[in-house]
Parts: structure tokens; sequence; C-alpha cells
């Protein structure tokens, strides 16, 4: 009984096979061209007009953008457990911290005797009168190992956490459940003073990476373009992830978990799986994040961050990749402007969004534009292709 | 009333005789009883010349210590509080010295007349306060006092205090009988003196009576943390189970509805929130338009107010939103999720950030039940409420048309929809009746915290944890989950701080799940989605 609606949702992405050569031809090209507007063109109007011009766009604007595509890399990961699996965890957003936190650590501790206190220890730990830098900070000092750390922490974590969710199949709305609470319990924890992560305020005030200062439009122009790369990298895992045959199993899972597991298949190992992938990306996410943010608190972490992140995915188009990235895009860009003259209208809007998204919109913008092509009677031969090949 | 009047005329005067004895001053002490007399029955404003008593106290200190002290002893001795309005006013007038000397002989006085006062609180706040004044001349009026008592532990502290003044004195036996009796009493606020009897009775050169004194003092400390280890015990129960019951009324209507449709309504904790600001209009409408006597029925006018806003609410949210998601849990989950942001921000909005609810006389105060228990009304009302709800969901689910109705459509939507049970309405009703609880709850947590926007936030992910450890379709499953969840809180509590607790607690519900994936209580049927 349950089932039977969520196909709906399905039904399109299960045609896979009846994609024709032209189709796979078109998902290319729209990739390209938003490579190529992400890669080149936005970093080139940076760049080259003048300040006045209208052309121009400032590096406040690039930066944020940054920020923004972070955040769709995050989304992506969402997309693959909630929207191709099913699997609503409301906990992406520690999965993010951790990456952030780890990346925001190396951060720190490049700092040095720039600090305001002029000590090798980080301010806050100044401050918290530590004497000597905890054990768990020392490997942080090398930037590869923070960048191992980043990915590696969150995974590691997904993996024995998920591991005792699924392996006692806990799902649906229990899992939701769990992972909220652990939104919360990381919350909380993160904002003690006694766990040497910076407390309530958080890790802030970078300087440099790999002695590139932070504050340089110049450093913070490549960390953009390093987090486009890394954004298409991970849709390009995606994609081949969700093509692939464990990806047709992922979507069964989600349209009907006891029929998987009566075809031979264990549900748990394809979720968990996924699952890890999504922590693996969330960790990426919030690495990129920090350097171009420069501050990453507990209030990134807890339980209205992490159900944001759905609400990304959710107005983008849950179950196709373009969409989350869309979403995460046009939701923080909203978002932004709109805080901006009129903080106090977000959270209505905001909240509207989840319900109006959840009502009216079940497939999001890329389901509005899939069905205002057909209204037009356009592209006729399209109207149950991909919904991917959109924006590519 | 008259008889007070009498002992505080005849006091005075002995007072005057005293003092003329004692200081020998014939001529001020002549004043004093000309002077003194007519003022007191005139009231004594404090505008008036000071009388001649307590101008020789105020005189004679500045030239004399030794005076002063058998002056102001005097004054301890024979004094009441109606010589207080003049002390005070020498006192305002006097240097630092003299202000310093006087001052423990009017709070002094003042805790005495309160012992005789008719407030058992004061009484007891009086009787605590003397004994940390620690002027022995209080041991009598204690002693007294605690013989005409009537309330227990307003009796209690006076021996308490009475002990304690014993222990700073001279008299050996007396000692070892207020050590004694400090053990029978196992008073806690005894223990830093007691180990102090101990530390000088254990000395290479302690006397015999010290040593004597510092074993009795030995046996009696360990009566009393014999008695602390069972008080703390209790007191930590008692908490548990005051945050269980809470957990319990959120819960409770929120399990009914998971029950039932399968939704988790994230909106929960902000229709409590709606309750809660019910109950601040109600008290804001009486106190706008009720005369100020009325005032502290408005508490009990707030819940079923409470409970009617909340409904409403839920039926609203029922009717516009839920009803056209039922099979889709998790989109449910999200759409209420964003029903709850609107909700907290309009609160935010309309009523600000703070506002309080004035809890009535009546669930102010608590009980002791004993020595170092003390249960706060407030607590033992939400616990009785707690109790109270259940019985009454109890009654509805099973004695109730609508209720046989839930529970069939509980057990089975499809069979109870093919035999004629319009499963719509039963869901619509069912969710305004969950809400309308969760409106209760909203009153109720009024008497513990702020009404605030985030209200429904503070406890919700807890009371999500206990609809999924208790699992559907039974209450039962609520209640062992929301007391275990409870419990355990306040048990960690104390050794691992809140924080690291409440981690604790989702790693045993994590293990938990790994037992009982469905929760404590699942239906057992042959669904193979389950």
């Amino acid at each position: 009984m349950l089932n039977t609606r969520e196909i709906r949702n399905g039904a399109p992405m299960s045609d896979q096979d009846s994609l024709s050569q032209r189709q796979t031809r078109d998902i290319g090209l729209t990739f390209w061209v938003t490579g190529f507007v992400l890669l080149v063109l936005m970093p080139l109007l940076n760049v080259l007009p003048p300040e006045d011009s209208w052309l121009h766009l400032s590096d406040f604007s690039l930066n944020r953008f940054g920020k923004f595509l972070a955040f769709a890399i995050l989304a992506l990961g969402l997309d693959l457990i909630w929207g191709y699996t099913g699997v609503l965890s409301l906990g992406q957003g520690v999965f993010f911290g951790l990456g952030a936190y780890c990346m925001g650590m190396h951060l720190m501790l490049t700092i040095g005797k720039e600090s305001v206190y002029g000590s090798d220890l980080p301010d806050f730990m100044v401050w918290n009168q530590v004497k000597e830098l905890p054990l768990f900070w020392k490997p942080f000092y090398s930037f590869p190992l923070a960048v191992l750390g980043a990915m590696l922490v969150p995974t590691a974590f997904a993996l024995v956490f998920g591991f005792l969710a699924f392996r006692s199949r806990i799902k649906g709305v229990y899992f939701a459940i769990i992972t909220q609470a652990l939104a919360l319990v990381a919350w909380l924890v993160f904002n003690r003073n006694e766990t040497n992560l910076g407390g309530t305020n958080g890790l802030t005030d970078f300087k440099q990476l790999l002695g590139f200062r932070l504050s340089e439009p110049g450093t913070q122009r490549a960390l953009y373009v390093l987090t486009v790369l890394c954004l298409g990298g991970a849709y390009l895992l995606c994609r081949w992830i969700t093509r692939s045959r464990a990806g047709r199993v992922l979507i069964a899972v989600r349209d009907s978990e006891p029929r998987v597991v009566f075809s031979g298949y264990t549900p748990a190992n394809y979720k968990l799986f996924v699952f890890v992938v999504a922590a693996a990306l969330a960790g990426l996410a919030g690495m990129l994040y920090v350097p171009q943010v420069g501050i990453i608190t507990p209030a990134q972490i807890g339980v209205l961050p992490s159900l944001e992140i759905v609400i990304w995915v959710a107005v983008g188009g849950r179950g196709t990749l373009a969409g989350a990235v869309l979403g995460a895009v046009s939701v923080n860009l909203g978002r932004s402007v709109l805080t901006n003259y009129f903080p106090e209208l977000w959270p209505f809007i905001l909240g509207g969004l989840f319900v109006v998204v959840v009502l009216l919109f079940p497939d999001g913008l890329i389901g509005i534009m899939r069905q205002a092509r057909e209204r037009f009677g356009q592209l006729k031969a399209k109207a149950t292709a991909l919904p991917e090949e959109e924006l590519g | 009333m008259k008889k007070v009047h009498v002992t505080r005329l005849s006091c005075s005067g002995v007072a005057a005789i005293v003092t003329r004895l004692s200081l020998g001053l014939l001529v001020l002490a002549g004043m004093v009883s000309l002077v003194a007399g007519p003022a007191r029955a005139a009231g004594a404003p404090p505008s008036a010349a000071p009388p001649p008593l307590e101008q020789a106290l105020a005189q004679i200190p500045s030239e004399d210590d030794a005076v002063r002290e058998a002056a102001l002893r005097v004054v301890i001795e024979q004094g009441d509080s109606t010589i207080l309005p003049r002390l005070e006013e020498i006192r305002a007038n006097a240097d630092r010295s003299i202000r310093l000397a006087i001052k423990p002989v009017i709070d002094l006085l003042k805790n005495r007349a309160k012992l005789e006062g008719p407030d058992p609180d004061a009484r007891r706040s009086a009787a605590t306060d003397l004994g940390t004044l620690g002027k022995p001349v209080a041991i009598p009026w204690l002693e007294q006092a605690a013989a005409k008592e009537t309330y227990k532990w307003v009796r209690y502290t006076m021996l308490e205090s009475a002990a304690l003044l014993k222990l700073s004195g001279e008299d050996q036996a007396a000692k070892l009988g207020a050590v004694n009796a400090l053990g029978d009493l196992t008073s806690q606020n005894a223990v830093p003196a007691l180990k102090d009897i101990v530390t000088a009775g254990s000395g290479a050169e302690a006397t015999e009576a010290q040593q004597a004194l510092a074993n009795a003092a030995g046996a009696s400390i360990e009566r009393i943390e014999t008695w602390a280890v069972w008080s703390t015990a209790i007191e930590t129960l008692f908490r548990g189970i005051s945050l269980s019951s809470i957990l319990l009324i959120m819960s409770v209507g929120l399990a009914i509805i998971f029950g039932l449709m399968g939704v988790i309504n994230m909106a929960h904790g902000e229709l409590m929130m709606v309750g809660a600001y019910a109950t601040f209009m109600t008290q804001e409408l009486f106190k706008a338009f009720l005369p100020a006597t009325m005032f502290d029925y408005y508490f009990a006018v707030a819940m079923p107010m409470a409970f009617l806003v909340a409904a409403a609410c839920g039926m609203l949210l029922e009717v516009t939103v839920i009803r056209f998601l039922y099979g889709r849990p998790l989109e449910t989950m999200l759409a209420t999720w964003g029903i709850s942001l609107v909700l907290m921000q309009a609160a935010r909005v309309y009523f600000g950030d703070l506002t309080a609810v004035a809890a009535p006389a009546w669930l102010s105060g608590g009980l002791q039940v004993m020595v170092g228990v003390y249960l706060p009304n407030n607590r033992l009302f939400i616990i009785l409420l707690s109790f109270l709800c259940v019985m009454t969901i109890y009654a509805i689910l099973f004695r109730s048309g609508l209720g046989l109705r839930v529970r069939a459509v509980t057990q089975n939507r499809n069979m109870s929809a093919c035999l004629g049970i319009p499963t719509r309405k039963v869901d619509a009703y069912t969710f305004a009746f969950g809400s309308g609880l969760a409106g209760i709850a909203g009153w109720a947590l009024t008497l513990v915290g702020n009404v605030e926007p985030g209200l429904g936030q503070n406890y919700i992910v807890d009371s999500f944890m206990v609809v999924v450890t208790g699992g559907v379709g039974k209450l039962a499953g609520t209640i062992v989950a929301s007391m275990g969840i409870g419990g355990l809180n306040k048990l960690l509590e104390p050794s691992l701080g809140a924080v690291y607790g409440k981690v604790c607690i989702l790693v045993l519900v994590i293990l938990f799940l790994q037992w009982r994936p469905s929760g404590l209580f699942a239906i057992k049927g042959r669904h193979a989605d389950s």
C-alpha cells in the first residue's frame, strides 16, 4: 500500500534502458555547458571586466557561489540516500560537520603565532586554559592527513552507525528519528568546551592554507574552481553509481524493499554502501566549505541545518542528481537574498517550502520543468526520459 | 493577641529595670521608663525622639566596649520586635563599628519575632537564620518554639538549629547531646561542624572529653551520610519520574497518531507551544477582565482552552496537509516539520521571545517527605497529570466507540475500512485528539519553564525517541519507554553530565533497536514490511 505511491516518483527512473543514443549525447551537452559556465565563465567574469561593469562578478558573489556549490555536493550525497534509496537521513549535517571540523582544525593550526594571543595553540584553547595541544589535534598539522581525515572520519562514522542501523533493519520513520537524534547529540557534543573543538564559537579566524592567504581573492578563486571540479567529480561518481547495476538495486529498495529481499539481494548492504558514500560526499563538502566561508560552528551541524539539506533536494527534485544541485544552489541563493531584505520572513518561507513542495511539487523544480516541457509539446519523444538530462 | 501584648509590655518593663541596674545610669533609665512607655503605646513612629533606653545603648558603646556588650546582651535577652524600629534608627545614625555590633542584635530579635509568626515557612526560615547566626542565646528560644510547633518540618529545623548552636558552646554534656541529636536528625547541615569536632578530637593533645565527643561525632556523621545516600537516591528517582512523566505526556499523543497513521507529527512540539500560549492568553484575559481574587482559577480554565486550541490546530493541519500525504510517512514528516517552522516563527513574531506564566499559588511550594528530600508541587502535579492522562486515554481507547474504531484501524486499516469504519474520519478525530493532548502537555510545561517559541523543541527529540523505542500500537510501550529514557537521563546525569548522558542514551537506544527493531511492543503480523 505504501509502496505503490512511491513508484510513481520512481517510474521515470526505472526506464533507463530505453535511453537512446541521442539522449545520452544531450546529457553530455548540458553537463559540459553547465560545467563551462561554472568553471570558466564565472571566474572570467570575476577577473576580466572592470569593477563598475555590469558584467563584473564581485569577489563576494563568486565566493558565495562557491559555498553554494559546496552545499550542492552535500545535497548530491543526500539525494543518493534519500532520493534514490528512499532512506531519509536527518543527520547529514553531522557528516558535513565532521569533514568541516577536520579541515577547520588544520586551518586552526596553520594560524600559528598570528593568533590574537600569539600562542601556538588556537585562541580558544588559550581562553579555556588548555596548556597542551590535545593528542587528536596533532595529526592535523599535516595537510594531507587533514584532507584524508575529512573524508575518512565521516566515512568511518557512517560505516559504524549505518552498520548498526541497517543490520537491525531500522528504516523509514525510525531511521529518520534516530539520525535526527544523532544530529541533536552531535550538536550538543560539539558545543561543549571540554571536547576542545571551540565550543559554541566553533573554529574561525583562519589565515592561510598551504601558504596561500585566505583573504586574497586569488586564493578564493582557486578554491571556487576546486569546488566546481569536486562537484563535477561528485556528480559523475553519483551518476555512475545510480546507473550501475547497484544503482538499480537502490531504486528497487526505495520502491519495494520486500521484493528486493525476495529477489535474493541484501538491501542492508546496498543501503550501507550508499550511506557511506553520502557521508564521504558530505565530508568533502564540509572540507571545501570551511576555507571559503572562514568559520565552522556547531550551529552548522544541528537538527535544523540537517533538515535544510533535505529541503534543498526536495525543492530541486529528489531522485534526480541535477535536481539536488539545482535545489541546493537555488534555495541558498534565495535564502541569502531574502535574509538580507526580510530576515523575519525566511523561516516562514522555508517552512512554506517544505509544505508546498511536498504537497504540490513532489518532483521539485526538475519536475516542474518537465511538466512545462510536456505541456508545450516540445521534445515529445522525451516525455518519459530521464530527468537528469534537463540540466545535465 | 491580647496575651502577646501583655507579655510584650512586661518584657519591656523588665528590660528597663535590668538596664537601669546593670548600667547604673539611673537618670537615663528613668527617662526610658517615662518616655518609652507612652511612645510604645502610640505605636512608636520612627520620627519620634529616640527613647532613652536606646539612646543609652547608642551612646555607651562609643565610650566603652564592655559596657556596650553588656547593653546589647540585655537588649537581646529582654528586647522584642517592638524595639526594632528604634534599633534600626540608632544603627542608621551610628558609625561603622557600632553598626556592626548592632546588626546581629537586630537579626536575632527579628528572627525571634518571626519564630512566633503565623506563617510556617517564615518560622522555618527564621529558625534556619538563628542557627547560622551562631548566638547561643537563641537556643532556649528555639527549644521553646519547637515545643509549641505543630508543623513537623518547622520543628525539625528548630531543633536542628538549636543543636547546631549547642555545638559551638562550651558545655561538654550539651555538646555531646547535640552531636547525638544531630545524628538522630540526620542533619546534612551539621556535617562540616561535626567534621571539625572529629579533627579536633583526633589530635595528639586532645583531651579525653574531646575524644569522646569526636567518637560520637564520627558515629553521627556516618549515620548522616548513610541517610544522604538514600535521600539522594530517592531524589534522583523522583527527578527521573518527573522527567519521565513530562516525556510521557508529550509522547502519548504522538504515539497514538504514529500507531494509527504511521506518521510522526514533527509539529507536535509546536502544538505544545500552542497549548502553552493558550494558557498564557487565558492568564492575560483573566488579568484584564476579571477581579484579582479570581486569578488563581485561570489555570484550571486554561486546561480546556489549551486542549481545544491545540486540537483545533491539529484538525486544521490534518484537513489541509496530512490528509493528502497518507501512506507517505517521510513526506509527512517533512511537511509537518515545515509547519512547525512556520508556527514557531509566527509565535516569535507575535509574542516576542519570552513570556512567563505565573503558576497559581496552590502549585508553588512543595512537599517535604523526609530529611533532605523536597518535592516541588508543580512536579508532583505533572506526575499526577500524566497518570490521569494515561487513565483517560485508556478509558477512551477501551471503553468508547471511537476507541474501538481507533484500535481497529490501528490493527488493520484495510480490513476496518471493509467493515464500514470511516477510517478517514477516525484519522481526523484521532489526530485532533492527539494534538489536544499536546496542548495539555504545553499547559503543564508552563509550570516548569518559560513560555517561548522554542518550548516545543526542548524535549521533542527525546519524545520522538520514546515513540520509536516504545513501538507502535500499544500504549504500554510508550509508558515503559518514557520511564526508561527519562529515568536513564536523570540516572546518568549526575555522573556523566547532561550532554554525555544524552549521547549514552542515543547509543543505548540504537543498541536496543538491534534487539527490537520496531520498538518494545510491535504489532505482530505477517507483513513482509515488518
